[in-house]
């Protein structure tokens, strides 16, 4: 027993952090990973007792299902799954469309963010489905989506935003500043568009809607154009 | 037999979900199956009132859990129909009395010898909402015309596609077609646009259903109610009948543009 939970704490490491508890997982297949995390909990019912818990997954790429079946299995313990940290962008995804957060207060180790930062130049998330309320996507370079974009929903791009169908949700382009950053989508009625810390006002839905493009014009302005080809 | 699950939920309270189970299982009933209601909303339980069951009851879904009583105990037999069940929620208790894989112990025992399990989701998208859709072969979504209800189940939606439940069907309950008429209210064909979902039912706003349910007899059992057709008909599509969509007015082009819409998937 005594050695099952040595093996049970040098897979998974818990700490405190300032929002509840970090659980850090380590490349170890992820079933044993869970099945560690959750031999910890039983051990120690009262530390965990009503915790909130971020799971840092490093570069596991995990389906809706393997994460849906972990909080569940945590929400019958009374721990609740707020947040998965993750280095994969499957996982993140994943996560995302879950409702979970994928960014926490703890800054990731420099040597992790170096890599991540020179990617996102030409890295672009591509989603083809329509996202719907309640649904955060954040990416760290363009997004793509064919699709909608809800009304509720938000989008958050540190590059482009291209969205093949309408939007009336939130989106943000060039969050971290880019204010060179531009918004281009089939039916742009959203009600609110953002670009770098520039926010536009609502736009009027239309009768008959064209395909527009939203960037910062010469006088510093968040504007919406027509597009045209050529 | 082996029992289709059927959840039915919206996210927001008060669109009908409640009216909407207990209809759907006496339109059932009516057509000859075997119904089984389960009213998910531990804590705060209603269906027994809206089916007329309310003085039945003595065992509820917790007592199956916990083991007090056998399933067989827990299912009161309707008054009119005698094919059709309901499990009660308990009122004294809260959501965590109850876990998803529960609910799908207690459907796997209901699937061999029913047609339908129906549950009844409450409101919201926490614990008790998790528990039923648990087990759902199939969800059906209630929304009303107005721009907070669609906006609700929209993002249930959003969760039911997450969650590889499948798309789910929606019934939009309450639509007034004078009001829609007059650009007042949203018509069927704007939160189809915006939900992009199959639709399997649009039931008209009709003050018999709010008089059924206060007597604990379905509106389907009146014969002459639009909305109690409505529900018919949804009941009928569930059986996997084609049944047209009704004209709820004289506004033949929307009508027909509705039903372009819902079989466009």
């Amino acid at each position: 027993m005594n050695n099952f939970m040595e093996q049970a704490e040098t897979l998974v490491q818990i700490k405190g952090i300032r929002d509840g508890l970090l659980a850090t997982f380590s490349d170890a297949p992820w079933e044993e990973q869970w099945t560690a995390l959750l031999s910890q909990i039983s051990e120690r019912p009262s530390f965990f007792q009503g915790a909130r818990l971020a799971l840092d997954v490093g570069t596991q790429a995990l389906k809706v299902n393997d994460l849906v079946e972990l909080r569940d299995l945590l929400s019958e313990r009374n721990v609740s799954l707020w947040a998965v940290v993750s280095e994969s962008p499957l996982t993140e995804q994943t996560a995302q469309l879950l409702g979970l957060a994928t960014r926490i207060s703890k800054p990731r180790p420099e040597e992790q963010r170096q890599p991540v930062e020179t990617v996102a130049e030409d890295t672009a998330l591509f989603i083809t489905k329509t996202i719907r309320s309640g649904t955060r996507i954040e990416f760290p370079g363009h997004v793509v989506i064919v699709g909608d974009v809800n009304p509720g929903a938000e989008i958050v791009a540190e590059g482009n935003i291209i969205v093949w169908g309408r939007v009336r949700g939130m989106v943000h382009a060039g969050s971290k500043g880019d204010r060179s950053a531009y918004i281009c989508a089939l039916d742009l009625s959203a009600n609110q568009l953002r670009i770098a810390d520039e926010v536009s006002a609502t736009l009027k839905p239309q009768k008959d809607p064209q395909p527009e493009v939203a960037s910062i014009n010469g006088e510093g302005r968040l504007q919406a154009d027509i597009w045209r080809a050529g | 037999m082996t029992a289709q699950v059927i959840t039915v939920t919206s996210g927001k309270g008060g669109v009908g979900k409640t009216t909407a189970v207990a209809n759907l299982a006496a339109a059932l009933a009516m057509d000859g199956r075997k119904v089984v209601c389960i009213d998910g909303d531990i804590g705060l339980r209603n269906l027994d009132v809206v089916m007329g069951l309310e003085n039945r009851i003595v065992y509820d879904i917790v007592d199956v859990i916990e083991g007090r009583c056998k399933l067989r105990q827990a299912m009161i037999r309707d008054k009119h129909y005698p094919e059709m069940y309901l499990i009660p929620a308990a009122q004294t208790r809260d959501k965590n009395a109850v876990s998803p894989s529960d609910m799908i112990r207690i459907c796997n025992d209901l699937r061999p010898d029913t047609d339908f399990v129906i549950i009844d989701s409450p409101a919201g998208i926490e614990r008790g909402f998790r528990n039923a859709i648990a087990a759902a072969d199939r969800v059906l979504v209630v929304t009303n015309p107005e721009v907070s209800a669609v906006r609700d189940a929209d993002r249930v939606v959003g969760i039911l596609e997450a969650e590889e439940k499948g798309s789910p069907a929606l019934i939009i309950n309450r639509l007034n077609p004078m009001l829609v008429k007059n650009n007042d209210m949203l018509s069927a064909e704007d939160v189809l646009d915006l939900l992009g979902i199959q639709l399997i039912g649009v039931v008209p706003e009709d003050e018999s259903v709010i008089i059924g349910s206060n007597r604990g007899a379905p509106v389907v059992t009146d014969p002459k109610s639009r909305a109690g057709m409505a529900f018919r008909n949804i009941a009928k599509r569930m059986q996997g009948q084609d049944v047209p969509f009704m004209d709820l007015d004289s506004q033949s082009g929307l009508w027909s543009a509705i039903q372009r819409l819902a079989g466009r998937k």
